[in-house]
């Protein structure tokens, strides 16, 4: 076991107990607080694949931004555990039932892909991830579904404010 | 072999990491009883004079004085969340100085010691998460408190940073356009150049947008309405006291002089000595006198971050929410836009 292999195995325990703990944990704030270290866990693991820039990226949005708006709803509201609302245990069994499923078919299907066969991570190389190299990439090879993305961002700014304009 | 560690280079890093925390501290502390001394000089009274020669032990009788103090948990506030509060505000802080470059290599024992603790590609986006996630220390320990002021100026502060990030990284964007990097150590040996200017002769506007921005990053007055007293009591950390209402008034110091400190590295040539050409030095002598040449920078910034707060009165809610979104956001926005058209104009 290298360093990588060490840091790969406690990030992915990190991020899988964070998970768990979002679900598990019955005040609302706790969960979010969970989540923002799921996001940790999943940047680290992007900076171990050499792609700095979407680990900061996924820090700042995420982490810095729209888990601080989760975090203004959920006490704005004033949620806690009381709110929570009640399922019956028929109800979360099902749910973990069709979501195990869900998750062996998603298993399966990632082990079959041929695209995926006998590849392997790159490990602290590779620089695509690099800012300078991920900018030309994405303003000279995919410069087409990057600008119709933002496009759409547009159109989800303006519905916001359609929607929250006071008439 | 089961850890193949550089040893030695972990070792530099881990001592570095140490003086620079320690470093951060100490003048945080410091900071206090500037601040104290300088609202004396302007409001033309002698100030802190009683501890130690010019009451130069003040802050410690401070700390001494926090730490002392009864440590009170409220009886219905979460108290994990209560306490992981002022924690998360002083790591957020402290984390922010692991991008920045003090000053030129050093060599030592034939070893070349960069006195940065990591050159990252993104260095400049590092900072600007690690302030946006200082916004939580705010938040939690605001709602942890159960208390309806305590949430008011937690909610606000949140808002407020969120709300100034946005105009701030649009000035930066400008700034990165003329240096065409995001390495901190890079841009600043680009400004040291001969023939170079300091980026703030390229960029006045984003200066200014970015040194408003701060002021409202770090909760300063006239910005600092998650502490307005007199509408909120106490701010957010009304329900704290003893060390944990230190470590909140401490990581505002301390993000005071980190933000000092980016601002000197972005704008003013970081440990740039003006007309002094360093290559001609030994170059640990060149790194001694980079390190003092940034300090001074750095505390000329914190004395106007101190002289802004005792002489300019606070701003009302509405009043920062108008500048920030309707004043500062368009500025920025014309900024970049300018920058661009003259990058493209000028063929740079």
């Amino acid at each position: 076991m290298n360093v990588i292999q060490i840091l790969f195995w406690f990030l992915s325990a990190l991020a899988l107990v964070s998970a768990l703990m979002v679900l598990l944990s019955k005040n609302p704030v706790h969960s979010v607080l969970w989540l923002v270290g799921v996001f940790f866990a999943i940047s680290g693991h992007y900076i171990l694949l050499n792609a700095q820039f979407i680990a900061i990226v996924n820090l700042i949005v995420y982490a810095g931004a729209i888990m601080v708006l989760f975090l203004f709803v959920i006490m704005l509201m004033n949620l806690n555990k009381d709110t929570e609302p009640q399922k019956n245990i028929w109800m979360k069994l099902a749910g973990a039932i069709s979501a195990g499923c869900f998750l062996m078919i998603l298993v399966s299907l990632i082990k079959q892909a041929p695209e995926l066969q006998a590849k392997t991570a790159m490990m602290k190389e590779g620089d695509i991830g690099l800012i300078g190299n991920l900018g030309k990439a994405l303003f000279s090879t995919y410069v087409v579904p990057f600008e119709i993305s933002s496009i759409l961002f547009l159109s989800a700014m303006v519905g916001a404010v359609v929607i929250g304009k006071k008439d | 072999m089961l850890l193949s560690i550089d040893w030695i280079l972990f070792l530099e890093k881990l001592i570095l990491i140490a003086i620079v925390i320690f470093a951060s501290l100490g003048i945080a502390l410091y900071t206090t009883f500037a601040e104290r001394k300088v609202a004396a000089v302007l409001q033309d009274r002698p100030g802190p004079n009683r501890a130690g020669p010019f009451g130069l032990f003040q802050p410690f009788a401070d700390g001494l004085k926090l730490i002392m103090k009864e440590e009170i948990i409220p009886n219905t506030s979460n108290k994990v969340l209560f306490i992981l509060g002022p924690f998360l505000a002083m790591t957020a802080a402290l984390m922010t100085s692991a991008v920045i470059p003090w000053s030129s290599d050093v060599h030592l024992f034939g070893r070349v010691i960069p006195l940065q603790i990591a050159d990252v590609n993104i260095g400049i986006l590092y900072i600007f998460a690690v302030v946006s996630l200082g916004v939580y220390g705010i938040m939690i320990g605001g709602w942890a408190s159960n208390n309806k002021f305590s949430l008011m100026a937690a909610l606000r502060g949140a808002s407020q940073a969120i709300s100034y990030e946005l105009a701030m990284g649009l000035s930066l964007i400008a700034l990165l356009m003329t240096t065409g990097t995001l390495q901190l150590g890079e841009i600043v040996k680009q400004q040291m150049q001969p023939g170079h200017w300091w980026n703030i002769v390229y960029q006045p506007l984003g200066f200014l947008i970015f040194i408003i921005c701060a002021f409202a990053e770090c909760n300063r007055t006239p910005f600092d309405l998650p502490e307005a007293e007199n509408e909120l009591n106490f701010g957010y950390h009304q329900e704290y006291s003893s060390m944990k209402l230190g470590f909140y008034s401490f990581s505002e110091y301390v993000n005071m002089f980190i933000s000092s400190v980016v601002m000197a590295t972005l704008y003013f040539g970081g440990y740039d000595v003006p007309f002094l050409n360093e290559s001609l030095l030994s170059p640990n002598v060149a790194a001694i006198v980079g390190v003092i040449a940034l300090l001074i920078k750095v505390v000329i910034f914190i004395f106007i971050f101190m002289w802004v707060r005792w002489t300019i009165p606070r701003f009302r809610y509405d009043q920062l929410m108008n500048l920030g979104w309707k004043s500062l956001v368009p500025l920025a926005l014309a900024n970049m836009l300018i920058t661009g058209a003259l990058i493209l104009w000028l063929g740079k």
